[in-house]
């Protein structure tokens, strides 16, 4: 039988419990301390958007945004991050709405398999926050943490530069 | 009517949403009741035998529930023939855990099960093993002396050894007035999708199991399943909605789908099994290769000699070959040619197809020496391909059922300016850069397998189609629902294309560049019987005016079955399923290729690839500023997915040319460079400008749709490209992949 709860694992000696805001909903849970964010995101709060591609910070698949600041969830342990803002893939679209940058990714194909695809998005919006990268090759040096097996490099950066030119991603 | 078509149209994915929302469901995603996770154990010796194991470590610690290796894994199937797949090679496939015997460095030995992943992770540091270490052989160069002729087997239909000698090639070759010989060096890569292998199986009670597996062909796995296991085909249904790319790796099942079987069957619970990223380099890969050509032409630059010899790497078990050898018989004409391809077995896992196998390989090798061979006669290098342009294919003696690599050749040129070329080397410069402009041609096969569709209309009017294909990443979901629209007059909304589940009807795994034109032909075949079922019923309505009506005579539009003579005499599609009370009417049926027809042609897709590189003068660093590829693929479903094939392969060529490649420690037997920060793909600073041109190619022989596959063509010829114009650039001539700039400086 499949399930779709949250299959919170038993508490043991050495869990810790830490708060988290993940996608504006504020969660509890009892963590073991080697547990990474992404690890905690994928097998303790099912959410599997995130992507884990190398677990060793080389491919950028788990990228998520903590406090507004794109992190590689792999190389963050869940007890690191007590008490902070995350926004994972699932929670960038208002609602049925999608963000801007989601919806230029599809509009400039932006992914073929889709499985890097949440990471490059969040790291898309973290990097229009930064505002650091003013060119396209600005752009493509600072998503390069980012890989893309598929190729979908060109879409990606069209898509991104799209968004950034429009402005439309405050 | 046209006007309602969908073939043709650049519709966005139509699983787009998903994917970029995070809904998209991969292997490792799905959830299960008490589910346990398993670490896979990879050997660290290259050859030998386990002589003892000690488990007790792990099993000690809280949360570990087994540890799976040869000596305690339950009974299983013992024969070869139970562990092949659709896509064995011919020899003796390899068995997860099946003795003591260690064949290849990395080889799995042991699956630890524990209810987290991290416990299993650690438990499996925790195990002692003992081992008698052998001898072994890992490397290419140093086996030469090894090489011999690959065992035949099943996989050999589609794989054939080259055709026999013509002419005489070495009288020809010894006495040509211009001639070029060269030697070249290709190495190892690994698939490196970015998702990790992984399967979740859920085990739904005695002898039955729901498999979320990471594949590119459902109904092959299935098979490998019920067959090692001893279960009924109709209790183990393999499910893969979402493959996180593949390209090739997915083809045979790998390792973590056996372990994670075995564990749930063996303790009747829920069991996951992810592969890590040193792990993905424990299986399948591209193998490396040297190549020997020797061209030769008349003065005017007409060939008279081709002479291509391949020893490539296989395992100790399994002979894996991919067509090499032969590629340039199929685009040159020649009298005299020799052609020879054999494999050297080493300690190593058996190779598999990765995207364009022995195309991209024989192509870098046949394009570079072509390139060569035009410095040597003082031809453009275009004009080189043009003299020796033929519309049938020299190999065989057989027309091509299309062939539009003329038009892509001038087509891309102009695009790209290739007569702003100055000819001599190292002649052009932009600041501190040299800068080089190379060409390339491509050539790939036009696969159809065999598949079955059912199709139906539902009682809401909807198209519901059935197929066991997946969708890597390719497109398949959109190209086959946009096919099925146009078949039964309907909105793409109105078309529901479900895949992706071995027990939907047959696929072949996804493969070849094939899937277009298999599935998408048997869709075809389904909408025509459907159509004629839908006539009929509608013939049965109480004073139908479709009574005793042809088909001729009516045409399917805006949902509706409409009179031709009088369109606004029509039935809707609902009210046709409404006089059948309700229920669908359905049909299943099967596409396969015009064999007899088709064995009179041969079948490929071309490509032009031209490429513009810019070499730092003093650091040799290369950049591949921008390029053009232009592909003759016969119809083009859907110009967005189909572009996203081709712009992916060319960034695959621009990885395969400068990035790419798995490095053997042959004192050691292993790879060494097994992680993403050292198995180097291009990250988004390393693509410049990428464009794609589809020519013009109107196939009416190839099937019913006039597609010829899109999914590997594009890569062919970008690698040579990208090699010559280094060689454009600088003046020299490397003949191994990749370039590394330090090849360059000096």
């Amino acid at each position: 039988m499949l399930t779709e709860t949250q299959d919170l694992k038993q508490t043991s000696a050495g869990s810790h419990t830490i708060d988290l805001t993940i996608n504006g909903k504020h969660t509890t849970l009892s963590i073991e301390p080697w547990v990474s964010l992404l690890d905690c995101l994928r097998d303790h709060l099912n959410l599997t958007g995130t992507k884990k591609g190398c677990d060793h910070g080389q491919c950028g698949a788990c990228t998520v945004l903590c406090d507004g600041k794109r992190v590689l969830s792999c190389l963050t342990l869940a007890v690191m991050k007590n008490g902070a803002d995350i926004t994972t893939v699932e929670g960038i679209a208002n609602g049925e709405e999608l963000h801007p940058i989601q919806q230029a990714f599809i509009d400039h194909d932006a992914f073929q398999c889709g499985y890097c695809t949440p990471g490059q998005i969040c790291s898309a919006i973290g990097l229009l926050k930064e505002g650091k990268a003013n060119s396209r090759a600005e752009v493509k040096e600072l998503m390069s943490g980012n890989l893309c097996r598929c190729g979908a490099n060109v879409g990606i950066i069209d898509a991104i530069m799209q968004v950034k030119d429009g402005g439309s991603y405050e | 009517m046209d006007l309602n078509k969908t073939v043709g149209k650049p519709i966005s994915r139509l699983e787009g949403k998903l994917k970029v929302t995070g809904a998209a469901k991969y292997a490792a995603e799905y959830q299960a009741d008490n589910l346990l996770h398993g670490y896979v154990v990879n050997s660290p010796v290259t050859k030998g035998k386990i002589i003892n194991i000690d488990i007790s470590g792990a099993m000690a610690i809280p949360g570990v529930i087994q540890v799976l290796s040869h000596e305690n894994r339950p009974k299983l199937a013992w024969f070869d023939l139970q562990y092949t797949d659709m896509d064995a090679p011919p020899g003796t496939v390899f068995k997860p855990l099946h003795d003591e015997n260690i064949l290849y460095n990395g080889q799995p030995i042991a699956l630890v099960v524990a209810e987290d992943f991290e416990t299993a992770r650690y438990a499996s540091t925790q195990i002692r093993f003992e081992f008698e270490e052998k001898n072994f052989q890992t490397s290419l160069d140093q086996n030469i002396g090894e090489a011999r002729a690959a065992k035949k087997g099943f996989a050999t239909a589609l794989k054939p050894p080259p055709p026999p000698p013509t002419g005489d090639f070495d009288e020809a070759f010894a006495n040509a007035a211009v001639k070029v010989e060269a030697e070249f060096h290709h190495g190892t890569e690994h698939h490196n999708p970015i998702e990790l292998f992984a399967t979740t199986t859920v085990y739904e009670g005695p002898g039955k199991l729901t498999i979320y597996d990471k594949t590119q062909g459902t109904i092959n796995n299935q098979l490998y399943v019920a067959n090692i296991f001893g279960l009924r085909y109709k209790n183990v249904r393999v499910l893969a909605p979402f493959v996180g790319g593949a390209f090739g790796s997915g083809l045979r099942p790998q390792y973590q789908l056996f372990l994670c079987v075995m564990a749930a069957l063996h303790l009747e619970r829920n069991v996951r099994v992810v592969l890590d990223r040193k792990q993905m380099f424990s299986f399948s890969h591209r193998p490396p290769a040297i190549q020997t050509l020797r061209f030769a032409s008349d003065i005017n630059g007409r060939l008279t000699a081709l002479g291509h010899r391949v020893l490539a790497e296989t395992s100790n078990f399994e002979d894996y070959t991919e067509p090499t050898a032969s590629w340039s018989h199929r685009l040159y004409p020649a009298p005299n040619t020799l052609f020879e391809q054999k494999v050297v077995p080493l300690d190593v896992y058996t190779p598999m197809d990765m995207r364009a196998p022995g195309g991209s390989t024989a192509l870098h090798a046949i394009e570079c020496t072509m390139d060569e061979l035009s410095y040597k006669l003082k031809i453009d290098p275009l004009e080189l391909r043009l003299i020796n342009y033929s519309d049938m294919d020299p190999s065989s003696k057989k027309p091509y059922t299309s062939k539009a690599l003329r038009a892509c050749y001038l087509e891309a040129a102009e695009r790209f300016g290739w007569d702003k070329r100055s000819p001599e080397p190292a002649s052009m410069t932009r600041g501190n850069k040299l800068v080089g402009y190379g060409m390339a041609t491509g050539i790939w096969d036009a696969f159809q397998f065999p598949a079955r569709v059912e199709a139906m209309i539902t009682s809401d009017g909807k198209l519901v189609l059935n197929n066991a294909t997946t969708d890597i990443g390719t497109g398949t979901l959109t190209v086959m629902t946009q096919i099925a629209a146009d078949e039964l007059g309907l909105s793409i909304e109105e078309v529901d294309f479900q895949y992706g589940d071995s027990k939907k009807p047959f696929s072949m795994f996804q493969g070849g560049s094939a899937i277009t034109s298999s599935t998408g032909v048997a869709i075809v075949i389904a909408a025509k019987a459907l159509r004629k079922k839908l006539l009929k019923k509608a013939g049965e309505i109480p004073h139908s005016p479709f009574h005793k009506i042809a088909e001729e005579e009516v045409f399917f539009a805006a949902g509706q079955l409409c009179l031709k003579s009088d369109p606004g005499i029509f039935i809707t599609l609902k009210d046709i399923i409404a006089f059948n009370n309700g229920r669908p009417i359905k049909t299943t049926n099967m596409g396969k290729p015009h064999m007899l027809k088709l064995r009179k042609y041969s079948l490929a897709t071309h490509s032009a690839s031209f490429v513009e590189v810019e070499v730092d003068k003093d650091l040799g660093v290369v950049t591949v500023t921008r390029a053009v590829t232009a592909v003759a693929a016969g119809k083009i479903i859907n110009p967005k997915t189909a572009k996203s094939q081709i712009l992916g392969s060319m960034v695959w060529g621009i990885s395969k040319a400068l990035h790419e490649e798995t490095i053997m420690d042959t004192n050691l037997g292993k790879y060494i460079n097994t992680n993403l920060g050292e198995y180097h793909i291009p990250v988004h600073a390393d693509i410049g400008e990428l464009d794609v041109i589809f020519a013009e190619e109107q196939d009416e022989l190839i099937n019913e749709i006039g597609t010829k596959g899109v999914g590997e063509i594009g890569l062919v010829g970008m690698p040579a490209a990208i090699s010559n114009a280094i060689f454009h650039a600088t003046g020299k001539r490397i003949y191994k992949l990749p370039i590394h700039f330090d090849e360059l400086i000096g």
